[in-house]
Protein backbone atom coordinates (compact mmCIF):
# COMPACT_ATOMS: atom_id res chain seq x y z
CA UNK A 1 0.00 0.00 0.00
CA UNK A 2 1.74 3.07 -1.19
CA UNK A 3 2.54 6.15 1.11
CA UNK A 4 -0.99 5.20 2.66
CA UNK A 5 1.35 5.10 6.46
CA UNK A 6 3.08 8.50 5.66
CA UNK A 7 -1.01 9.73 4.85
CA UNK A 8 -2.08 9.17 7.82
CA UNK A 9 1.06 10.08 10.05
CA UNK A 10 0.37 13.34 8.62
CA UNK A 11 -3.00 13.43 8.93
CA UNK A 12 -2.41 12.72 12.25
CA UNK A 13 -0.39 15.62 13.09
CA UNK A 14 -2.61 17.80 10.86
CA UNK A 15 -4.91 16.79 13.69
CA UNK A 16 -2.83 18.06 15.85
CA UNK A 17 -1.87 21.09 14.89
CA UNK A 18 -5.95 21.81 14.22
CA UNK A 19 -6.01 21.03 18.39
CA UNK A 20 -3.78 23.46 19.26
CA UNK A 21 -5.25 26.16 16.96
CA UNK A 22 -8.53 25.59 17.67
CA UNK A 23 -7.61 25.89 21.80
CA UNK A 24 -5.60 29.37 20.93
CA UNK A 25 -8.79 30.39 19.20
CA UNK A 26 -10.90 29.77 22.58
CA UNK A 27 -8.33 31.30 24.46
CA UNK A 28 -8.26 34.56 22.68
CA UNK A 29 -11.83 35.11 22.46
CA UNK A 30 -11.67 35.12 26.43
CA UNK A 31 -9.26 37.45 26.26
CA UNK A 32 -10.73 39.45 24.13
CA UNK A 33 -13.69 39.94 26.56
CA UNK A 34 -11.43 40.99 28.83
CA UNK A 35 -9.33 43.49 26.97
CA UNK A 36 -12.36 44.84 25.61
CA UNK A 37 -13.73 45.55 29.16
CA UNK A 38 -10.38 46.79 30.67
CA UNK A 39 -10.71 49.62 27.55
CA UNK A 40 -13.96 50.38 28.72
CA UNK A 41 -12.51 50.74 32.10
CA UNK A 42 -9.88 53.85 30.84
CA UNK A 43 -12.64 55.80 29.70
CA UNK A 44 -14.35 57.57 32.17
CA UNK A 45 -10.34 58.92 33.63
CA UNK A 46 -9.32 59.95 30.39
CA UNK A 47 -12.80 61.56 30.04
CA UNK A 48 -12.28 63.69 33.56
CA UNK A 49 -9.09 64.52 32.66
CA UNK A 50 -9.97 66.39 29.54
CA UNK A 51 -12.86 67.97 30.83
CA UNK A 52 -10.63 68.98 34.02
CA UNK A 53 -8.04 70.15 31.22
CA UNK A 54 -10.61 72.27 29.08
CA UNK A 55 -11.94 73.87 31.87
CA UNK A 56 -8.21 75.32 33.25
CA UNK A 57 -7.44 75.99 29.46
CA UNK A 58 -10.78 78.26 29.41
CA UNK A 59 -10.15 79.65 32.80
CA UNK A 60 -8.03 83.64 32.82
CA UNK A 61 -4.56 81.95 33.50
CA UNK A 62 -1.71 83.44 31.71
CA UNK A 63 0.79 79.91 32.35
CA UNK A 64 0.64 78.99 28.19
CA UNK A 65 2.18 75.75 28.90
CA UNK A 66 4.30 74.18 25.72
CA UNK A 67 2.36 70.93 25.14
CA UNK A 68 -1.09 73.36 23.77
CA UNK A 69 1.85 75.62 21.50
CA UNK A 70 2.60 74.57 18.27
CA UNK A 71 6.28 75.14 16.42
CA UNK A 72 8.01 74.58 13.15
CA UNK A 73 8.70 70.77 13.39
CA UNK A 74 12.18 69.81 12.50
CA UNK A 75 11.83 66.12 14.61
CA UNK A 76 9.15 64.19 15.30
CA UNK A 77 8.67 61.23 17.85
CA UNK A 78 6.59 58.33 17.51
CA UNK A 79 5.56 55.86 20.10
CA UNK A 80 4.64 52.68 18.31
CA UNK A 81 2.52 49.73 20.78
CA UNK A 82 3.18 46.44 19.14
CA UNK A 83 2.25 43.02 20.42
CA UNK A 84 4.91 40.73 21.90
CA UNK A 85 3.44 38.07 20.38
CA UNK A 86 2.86 36.83 16.99
CA UNK A 87 0.35 34.45 15.30
CA UNK A 88 -2.41 38.06 14.98
CA UNK A 89 -2.62 37.85 10.93
CA UNK A 90 -1.63 40.89 9.70
CA UNK A 91 -1.87 43.14 12.51
CA UNK A 92 1.49 44.22 12.77
CA UNK A 93 2.76 44.33 9.77
CA UNK A 94 -0.18 46.60 8.53
CA UNK A 95 0.77 48.83 11.62
CA UNK A 96 4.43 49.10 10.37
CA UNK A 97 3.58 49.40 7.18
CA UNK A 98 1.71 52.85 8.20
CA UNK A 99 4.75 54.07 9.74
CA UNK A 100 6.95 53.64 7.00
CA UNK A 101 5.14 55.66 5.08
CA UNK A 102 4.70 58.49 7.46
CA UNK A 103 8.62 58.14 7.75
CA UNK A 104 8.95 58.38 3.62
CA UNK A 105 6.93 61.20 3.59
CA UNK A 106 8.87 63.09 6.58
CA UNK A 107 12.01 61.96 4.57
CA UNK A 108 10.91 64.43 1.67
CA UNK A 109 10.72 67.14 4.21
CA UNK A 110 13.64 66.81 5.89
CA UNK A 111 12.32 66.14 9.32
CA UNK A 112 13.90 63.25 11.22
CA UNK A 113 12.47 60.61 13.63
CA UNK A 114 12.89 58.95 16.89
CA UNK A 115 10.96 55.82 18.19
CA UNK A 116 9.84 55.02 21.28
CA UNK A 117 9.16 51.09 20.88
CA UNK A 118 6.47 48.61 23.30
CA UNK A 119 6.44 45.18 22.53
CA UNK A 120 8.79 42.64 20.78
CA UNK A 121 7.69 42.88 17.58
CA UNK A 122 8.23 46.64 16.95
CA UNK A 123 11.71 46.26 18.85
CA UNK A 124 12.73 43.53 16.30
CA UNK A 125 11.29 45.74 13.56
CA UNK A 126 13.03 48.64 14.16
CA UNK A 127 16.15 46.65 14.50
CA UNK A 128 16.16 45.53 11.23
CA UNK A 129 14.31 49.12 9.65
CA UNK A 130 16.92 51.21 10.76
CA UNK A 131 15.94 54.40 12.93
CA UNK A 132 16.87 56.08 15.95
CA UNK A 133 14.54 54.25 18.74
CA UNK A 134 15.07 56.06 22.22
CA UNK A 135 12.86 53.97 24.72
CA UNK A 136 12.12 50.21 24.30
CA UNK A 137 9.40 48.31 26.58
CA UNK A 138 8.03 44.71 26.70
CA UNK A 139 6.63 42.37 28.35
CA UNK A 140 3.50 43.88 29.52
CA UNK A 141 2.11 40.76 29.73
CA UNK A 142 -2.19 40.04 29.51
CA UNK A 143 -3.05 43.20 31.92
CA UNK A 144 -1.23 46.32 30.86
CA UNK A 145 -0.29 48.60 33.81
CA UNK A 146 0.28 52.22 33.60
CA UNK A 147 3.40 51.85 35.45
CA UNK A 148 4.99 49.77 32.24
CA UNK A 149 4.83 52.81 29.86
CA UNK A 150 5.40 55.75 32.49
CA UNK A 151 9.38 55.02 31.55
CA UNK A 152 8.74 55.28 27.76
CA UNK A 153 6.32 58.33 28.10
CA UNK A 154 8.45 59.99 30.13
CA UNK A 155 11.40 60.13 27.74
CA UNK A 156 9.48 61.28 24.72
CA UNK A 157 8.03 63.98 26.97
CA UNK A 158 11.47 65.12 27.93
CA UNK A 159 12.43 65.25 24.40
CA UNK A 160 9.88 66.82 23.31
CA UNK A 161 10.62 69.90 26.21
CA UNK A 162 13.99 69.58 25.44
CA UNK A 163 13.54 70.36 22.22
CA UNK A 164 14.47 67.28 20.16
CA UNK A 165 11.47 66.65 18.74
CA UNK A 166 8.38 69.09 17.75
CA UNK A 167 5.36 66.75 17.43
CA UNK A 168 4.53 63.60 18.97
CA UNK A 169 2.54 60.67 17.54
CA UNK A 170 1.12 57.22 18.96
CA UNK A 171 0.90 54.37 16.73
CA UNK A 172 -1.76 51.52 17.93
CA UNK A 173 -4.11 49.30 16.44
CA UNK A 174 -7.91 50.20 17.09
CA UNK A 175 -10.69 48.05 17.98
CA UNK A 176 -13.49 48.83 15.01
CA UNK A 177 -14.91 45.38 15.71
CA UNK A 178 -13.65 41.40 15.79
CA UNK A 179 -13.32 41.36 12.31
CA UNK A 180 -11.59 44.62 11.87
CA UNK A 181 -8.57 45.85 13.20
CA UNK A 182 -7.14 49.24 11.86
CA UNK A 183 -3.87 50.96 12.74
CA UNK A 184 -4.08 54.32 13.65
CA UNK A 185 -1.83 57.11 14.03
CA UNK A 186 -2.60 59.73 16.42
CA UNK A 187 -1.22 63.23 17.40
CA UNK A 188 0.01 63.41 21.15
CA UNK A 189 1.78 66.65 21.43
CA UNK A 190 0.87 69.66 20.73
CA UNK A 191 -2.46 69.17 22.02
CA UNK A 192 -4.25 69.58 19.53
CA UNK A 193 -6.69 72.28 20.20
CA UNK A 194 -10.16 71.24 21.83
CA UNK A 195 -13.34 73.08 20.71
CA UNK A 196 -14.00 75.50 23.49
CA UNK A 197 -16.96 75.40 23.75
CA UNK A 198 -18.41 79.26 23.34
CA UNK A 199 -20.89 79.48 26.64
CA UNK A 200 -19.81 82.14 28.92
CA UNK A 201 -16.95 80.94 31.13
CA UNK A 202 -17.15 82.92 34.09
CA UNK A 203 -16.08 81.21 37.05
CA UNK A 204 -12.36 79.57 38.02
CA UNK A 205 -11.06 77.18 39.68
CA UNK A 206 -9.65 77.95 43.45
CA UNK A 207 -5.70 76.39 42.72
CA UNK A 208 -4.49 74.93 45.84
CA UNK A 209 -1.71 75.89 46.10
CA UNK A 210 -1.08 77.05 42.13
CA UNK A 211 -2.50 76.44 39.11
CA UNK A 212 0.54 75.94 37.15
CA UNK A 213 2.14 73.19 38.95
CA UNK A 214 -1.35 71.25 38.60
CA UNK A 215 -1.96 71.99 35.27
CA UNK A 216 2.00 70.54 34.53
CA UNK A 217 0.77 67.38 36.42
CA UNK A 218 -2.35 67.03 34.40
CA UNK A 219 -1.19 67.37 31.40
CA UNK A 220 1.69 64.51 31.93
CA UNK A 221 -1.25 62.39 33.19
CA UNK A 222 -3.30 62.85 30.28
CA UNK A 223 -0.41 61.99 27.81
CA UNK A 224 0.10 58.78 29.91
CA UNK A 225 -3.35 57.87 30.38
CA UNK A 226 -3.51 58.60 26.65
CA UNK A 227 -0.53 55.91 25.66
CA UNK A 228 -2.25 53.70 28.15
CA UNK A 229 -5.23 53.36 26.19
CA UNK A 230 -3.63 52.43 23.44
CA UNK A 231 -1.56 49.57 24.54
CA UNK A 232 -5.30 48.20 25.91
CA UNK A 233 -6.74 48.95 23.03
CA UNK A 234 -3.90 47.48 21.00
CA UNK A 235 -3.87 44.55 23.43
CA UNK A 236 -7.96 44.01 22.32
CA UNK A 237 -6.72 44.14 18.51
CA UNK A 238 -4.30 41.86 19.13
CA UNK A 239 -6.26 39.10 20.71
CA UNK A 240 -9.53 40.22 17.82
CA UNK A 241 -6.73 38.93 15.69
CA UNK A 242 -5.63 36.41 16.36
CA UNK A 243 -8.53 34.83 16.81
CA UNK A 244 -9.81 35.42 13.64
CA UNK A 245 -6.05 33.96 12.33
CA UNK A 246 -6.78 30.59 14.44
CA UNK A 247 -9.94 30.04 13.19
CA UNK A 248 -8.92 30.61 9.78
CA UNK A 249 -5.86 28.14 10.39
CA UNK A 250 -8.09 25.36 12.20
CA UNK A 251 -10.56 25.73 9.15
CA UNK A 252 -7.73 25.33 6.80
CA UNK A 253 -6.38 22.33 8.82
CA UNK A 254 -10.03 20.61 8.58
CA UNK A 255 -9.90 21.11 4.97
CA UNK A 256 -6.31 20.02 4.36
CA UNK A 257 -7.15 17.00 6.51
CA UNK A 258 -10.37 15.75 4.05
CA UNK A 259 -8.07 16.07 1.36
CA UNK A 260 -5.24 14.33 2.88
CA UNK A 261 -8.48 11.42 4.08
CA UNK A 262 -9.60 11.22 0.55
CA UNK A 263 -6.17 10.31 -0.85
CA UNK A 264 -5.55 8.30 1.75
CA UNK A 265 -8.62 6.31 0.69
CA UNK A 266 -7.89 6.09 -3.01
CA UNK A 267 -4.78 4.78 -2.08
CA UNK A 268 -6.13 2.17 -0.23
CA UNK A 269 -8.56 1.19 -2.88
CA UNK A 270 -5.79 1.10 -5.38
CA UNK A 271 -3.79 -1.04 -3.45
CA UNK A 272 -6.54 -3.28 -2.49
CA UNK A 273 -7.89 -3.75 -6.82
CA UNK A 274 -4.15 -4.04 -7.23
CA UNK A 275 -3.40 -7.53 -4.66
CA UNK A 276 -7.08 -8.55 -6.06
CA UNK A 277 -5.53 -8.74 -9.90
CA UNK A 278 -2.41 -9.79 -8.86
CA UNK A 279 -4.35 -12.78 -7.16
CA UNK A 280 -6.64 -13.09 -9.58
CA UNK A 281 -3.63 -13.10 -12.31
CA UNK A 282 -2.28 -15.59 -10.29
CA UNK A 283 -4.74 -18.28 -10.31
CA UNK A 284 -5.70 -17.88 -13.52
CA UNK A 285 -1.76 -18.51 -14.54
CA UNK A 286 -1.85 -21.67 -12.04
CA UNK A 287 -5.54 -22.84 -13.46
CA UNK B 1 -32.53 63.96 54.46
CA UNK B 2 -28.59 65.28 53.79
CA UNK B 3 -27.75 66.89 50.85
CA UNK B 4 -25.70 64.76 48.57
CA UNK B 5 -23.41 65.00 45.77
CA UNK B 6 -22.17 62.88 42.83
CA UNK B 7 -18.61 61.73 43.19
CA UNK B 8 -16.39 59.94 40.94
CA UNK B 9 -12.96 57.96 41.68
CA UNK B 10 -11.18 56.75 38.64
CA UNK B 11 -7.73 55.73 38.01
CA UNK B 12 -6.57 55.19 34.58
CA UNK B 13 -7.01 51.73 35.10
CA UNK B 14 -10.12 51.57 36.54
CA UNK B 15 -13.53 53.06 38.11
CA UNK B 16 -13.00 52.80 41.86
CA UNK B 17 -16.07 54.43 43.17
CA UNK B 18 -19.12 56.63 41.89
CA UNK B 19 -21.96 57.57 43.43
CA UNK B 20 -24.07 59.82 45.59
CA UNK B 21 -21.97 61.24 48.96
CA UNK B 22 -22.74 63.33 51.56
CA UNK B 23 -19.67 64.54 52.22
CA UNK B 24 -15.45 63.45 51.19
CA UNK B 25 -12.13 64.31 53.33
CA UNK B 26 -9.09 63.53 51.43
CA UNK B 27 -5.76 64.45 52.20
CA UNK B 28 -4.62 67.49 49.06
CA UNK B 29 -1.00 69.02 48.99
CA UNK B 30 -1.91 71.52 51.37
CA UNK B 31 -3.68 69.47 54.14
CA UNK B 32 -6.85 68.19 55.14
CA UNK B 33 -9.81 68.83 53.08
CA UNK B 34 -13.44 68.12 54.08
CA UNK B 35 -16.19 68.59 51.08
CA UNK B 36 -19.71 69.09 51.31
CA UNK B 37 -21.80 69.41 48.55
CA UNK B 38 -22.28 72.73 46.84
CA UNK B 39 -18.43 73.66 47.58
CA UNK B 40 -16.86 76.20 45.27
CA UNK B 41 -14.94 75.17 42.37
CA UNK B 42 -11.29 74.12 43.51
CA UNK B 43 -8.17 71.93 42.10
CA UNK B 44 -5.50 70.31 44.05
CA UNK B 45 -3.32 67.60 44.09
CA UNK B 46 -3.80 65.20 46.52
CA UNK B 47 -0.83 63.17 48.76
CA UNK B 48 -0.95 59.58 48.87
CA UNK B 49 -3.94 58.87 52.14
CA UNK B 50 -7.36 57.71 52.41
CA UNK B 51 -10.17 59.15 51.01
CA UNK B 52 -12.59 59.02 53.65
CA UNK B 53 -16.62 59.05 51.77
CA UNK B 54 -19.58 59.26 53.65
CA UNK B 55 -22.32 58.06 51.35
CA UNK B 56 -26.05 58.95 50.98
CA UNK B 57 -27.34 57.80 53.90
CA UNK B 58 -24.54 57.83 56.29
CA UNK B 59 -22.85 54.51 55.48
CA UNK B 60 -18.87 55.42 55.49
CA UNK B 61 -16.50 54.09 52.70
CA UNK B 62 -12.69 53.93 52.60
CA UNK B 63 -10.45 54.53 49.66
CA UNK B 64 -6.63 54.55 49.45
CA UNK B 65 -5.32 56.44 47.14
CA UNK B 66 -1.51 57.08 45.78
CA UNK B 67 -2.00 60.77 44.61
CA UNK B 68 -3.67 62.38 42.07
CA UNK B 69 -5.80 65.21 41.60
CA UNK B 70 -8.84 66.13 43.19
CA UNK B 71 -11.69 68.41 41.25
CA UNK B 72 -14.92 70.17 42.68
CA UNK B 73 -17.29 71.52 41.08
CA UNK B 74 -20.95 72.69 43.11
CA UNK B 75 -22.40 69.59 41.78
CA UNK B 76 -19.83 67.01 40.97
CA UNK B 77 -16.31 65.82 42.55
CA UNK B 78 -13.84 64.16 40.79
CA UNK B 79 -10.85 62.61 41.96
CA UNK B 80 -8.18 61.26 39.46
CA UNK B 81 -6.17 59.02 41.09
CA UNK B 82 -2.67 57.77 40.25
CA UNK B 83 -2.71 53.99 39.81
CA UNK B 84 0.56 53.90 42.26
CA UNK B 85 2.67 56.47 44.38
CA UNK B 86 4.47 58.75 41.91
CA UNK B 87 7.73 60.59 42.39
CA UNK B 88 9.95 63.16 40.12
CA UNK B 89 12.77 60.61 40.61
CA UNK B 90 10.67 57.42 39.85
CA UNK B 91 9.46 58.21 36.59
CA UNK B 92 13.21 59.52 35.82
CA UNK B 93 14.70 56.14 36.61
CA UNK B 94 11.84 54.58 34.70
CA UNK B 95 12.18 56.80 31.87
CA UNK B 96 16.57 55.73 32.18
CA UNK B 97 15.55 52.38 32.45
CA UNK B 98 13.49 52.48 28.96
CA UNK B 99 16.54 53.75 27.17
CA UNK B 100 18.92 51.41 28.85
CA UNK B 101 16.91 48.91 27.34
CA UNK B 102 16.39 50.52 24.26
CA UNK B 103 19.93 50.46 23.60
CA UNK B 104 20.70 46.85 24.74
CA UNK B 105 17.73 45.87 22.47
CA UNK B 106 19.88 47.46 19.43
CA UNK B 107 22.85 46.48 20.00
CA UNK B 108 23.23 42.91 21.80
CA UNK B 109 20.80 40.12 20.70
CA UNK B 110 19.41 38.28 23.45
CA UNK B 111 17.47 34.70 23.01
CA UNK B 112 14.27 36.15 22.61
CA UNK B 113 15.82 38.81 19.94
CA UNK B 114 17.05 36.71 17.55
CA UNK B 115 14.13 34.18 17.30
CA UNK B 116 12.05 37.43 16.34
CA UNK B 117 14.13 38.54 13.81
CA UNK B 118 14.54 34.93 12.67
CA UNK B 119 10.54 34.61 12.70
CA UNK B 120 10.46 38.23 10.72
CA UNK B 121 13.06 37.04 8.16
CA UNK B 122 11.41 33.57 7.86
CA UNK B 123 8.38 34.95 7.61
CA UNK B 124 9.52 37.22 4.79
CA UNK B 125 11.20 34.24 2.74
CA UNK B 126 8.15 32.25 2.71
CA UNK B 127 5.98 35.29 1.39
CA UNK B 128 8.91 35.36 -1.53
CA UNK B 129 8.46 31.45 -1.67
CA UNK B 130 4.45 31.82 -2.02
CA UNK B 131 5.00 34.24 -5.12
CA UNK B 132 7.59 32.74 -6.80
CA UNK B 133 5.52 29.58 -7.17
CA UNK B 134 2.28 31.73 -8.10
CA UNK B 135 4.46 32.52 -11.23
CA UNK B 136 5.57 29.25 -11.67
CA UNK B 137 1.84 27.99 -12.16
CA UNK B 138 0.70 30.74 -14.48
Amino acid sequence: MAGGKEIKSKIGSINNTRKITSAMEKVAVSKMRKAQERVAATRPYAEGMRKVIGNIAQGNIEYRHPYLSERDVKRVGYIIISTDRGLCGGLNTNEFKKVVLEMKSWKSQNVEAEFAVIGNKATAFFKRFGGKVVAQQTGSGDVPRLADVIGSVKVMLQAYLDGRIDRLFLVYNTFVNTMKQEPVIDQLLPLPQTEVSPKEHKWDYLYEPDPQPILDMLLDRYIESQVYQGVVENAASEHAARMVAMKAATDNAGNLMDDLKLVYNKARQAAITQELSEIVAGAAAVG
Amino acid sequence: MAMTVQLDVVSAEEKIFSGLVESVQVTGSEGELGILPFHAPLLTPLKPGMVRIVKQFGEEHVIYVAGGVLEVQPDSITVLADVAVRGEDLDEQAALDAQKRATEAMQHAGADFNYAEAAAQLAEAIAQLRVIQKLRKK
